[in-house]
């Protein structure tokens, strides 16, 4: 069997990915995206904003643009420019030499030039029932399932942005919404803090961790641990939605490309480059700091114009 | 065939009627993993025709099917076979996922 060989092959179709193909599209380098699978986590073709309703901060978007529709946009805008689409996840590389290998389980391909946008994706609690009890009142999506809670007491765990844009979102289904956080203050924007602190719906219960959700064959209630003084106590809701933070899609790279402490790919300070010459990282992938829609887009942007050099280099 | 859009008022019948196993995918417009499974779900009506039948439920328009069947996340996809539902689905899936979960209610052409 012929092995499919391409200029550019980026991994992974949130903004980061997304905008490398429209730059690569543009420099007419018909690039391959291989665009991850469906799921109902935000790891997914289109990323996280999937997962998201209305995004007010991207710029040139006075009154706001719908998650999904934003990367919808964004996918037909690199389509236009000739990028293709593969809607499959990648199951293993090889950089070890080139041209640089992909699997998508058996078929090969191979790449001049590599750009890396897998994203990241929600944490969960790491408690056991969670894996018999999401979709089934547990919930790491809002925006799928907050209809489902119409006059239910539910809970939303978590302190950043994220949470908080969850918790408000859902008081417009739920009859009372509590936010449970591990600390005495939020890593939220003050704007969103504001929006929380002034909505009627929403309690706060600051220093408090979920340690165990009941429930069979749907959520009844939960137990909550003080972390000050370890006293735990019960929640009779029959929602929880869990926004407490993300971790990078690294394990394809684990060993081939160099991560920090955190699992975030190393890109060169003010540039894309990974330890692998020929092969970019952009998106939440590499970066812990900012995770915008717009800074990934930025990235991506980068990671675009340095392996659309560093092709030329090579010549 | 692609797939056909079911209502309160025509779900028991087509469910009850069909020869078939009947997929009924739970969604709604503003449910992003919902129209990323929605063109997979397509693609599967016309290559299982006449072995499988897909159809849409709107849970917005449709509330109280999606509460019968105690639909709490989407898109969730139950699989009914004479009348019963007898699997079901939670979350976005690729194809090959869906074709797997599929394939003990199709021949054995999958």
């Amino acid at each position: 069997m012929n092995t499919q060989h391409e200029h550019v092959i980026i991994i992974g179709s949130g903004p980061a990915g997304l905008t490398a193909a429209i730059y690569t599209a543009r420099a007419s380098l018909a690039p391959f995206v291989i665009e991850g699978e469906p799921s109902s986590t935000s790891d997914q073709p289109g990323g996280q904003l999937m997962l998201t309703t209305e995004v007010e901060n991207f710029p040139g978007f006075p009154s706001g643009v719908m998650g999904p529709e934003l990367m919808a946009n964004f996918r037909a805008q690199a389509e236009r420019f000739g990028a293709r689409f593969l809607t499959e996840k990648v199951t293993r590389v090889d950089f070890s030499q080139r041209p640089f290998r992909v699997w998508v389980r058996d078929t090969e391909y191979t790449a001049d030039t590599i750009i890396v946008s897998t994203g990241a994706r929600s944490l969960m609690l790491g408690l056991p029932e969670e894996s018999r009890l999401i979709g089934h009142g547990l919930s790491t999506c809002a925006t799928c399932d907050g209809f489902f809670f119409r006059d239910h007491h539910i809970a939303v765990v978590g302190g950043g942005d994220s949470a908080i844009e969850e918790a408000t979102f859902l008081t417009k289904f739920a009859s009372k919404v509590t936010l449970i956080h591990r600390r005495d203050e939020f890593r939220a924007s003050k704007i969103m803090q504001e929006r929380a602190f002034s909505n009627p719906k929403i309690e706060v219960l600051w220093n408090h961790t979920v340690t165990a959700i009941h429930g069979d064959t749907a959520v009844t209630g939960i137990e909550v641990t003080n972390t000050v003084d370890g006293a735990t106590s019960e929640l009779p809701v029959t929602g929880v939605f869990i926004a407490i933070g993300h971790r990078p899609n690294t394990d394809l790279f684990h060993g081939t490309l160099d991560c920090d402490e955190n699992g975030y790919l190393v890109t060169e300070p003010n540039s894309s480059r990974t330890n692998i010459e020929g092969v970019f990282a952009c998106g939440d992938v590499q970066d812990h700091t900012y995770r915008q829609a717009i800074t990934a887009a930025g990235s991506g942007c980068m990671a675009a114009i340095d392996a659309e050099r560093w092709l030329e280099s090579q010549h | 065939m692609a797939s056909i859009n079911l209502t309160t008022s025509t779900f028991d019948e087509t469910i009850g009627a069909s020869g078939v196993p009947v997929v009924v995918d739970f969604w709604a417009e503003w449910c992003g993993p919902c129209k990323m499974v929605a063109p997979i779900l397509d693609e599967i009506a016309t290559e299982c025709q006449g072995e499988m039948t897909i159809a849409k439920l709107n849970v917005d328009e449709n509330p109280d099917i999606a509460m019968r069947y105690q639909v709490m996340s989407i898109p969730t996809m139950i699989v009914f076979n004479g009348g019963e539902a007898v699997h079901r689905i939670v979350g976005a899936k690729s194809k090959s996922a869906l074709l797997e979960e599929f394939g003990t209610f199709l021949g054995n052409s999958h």
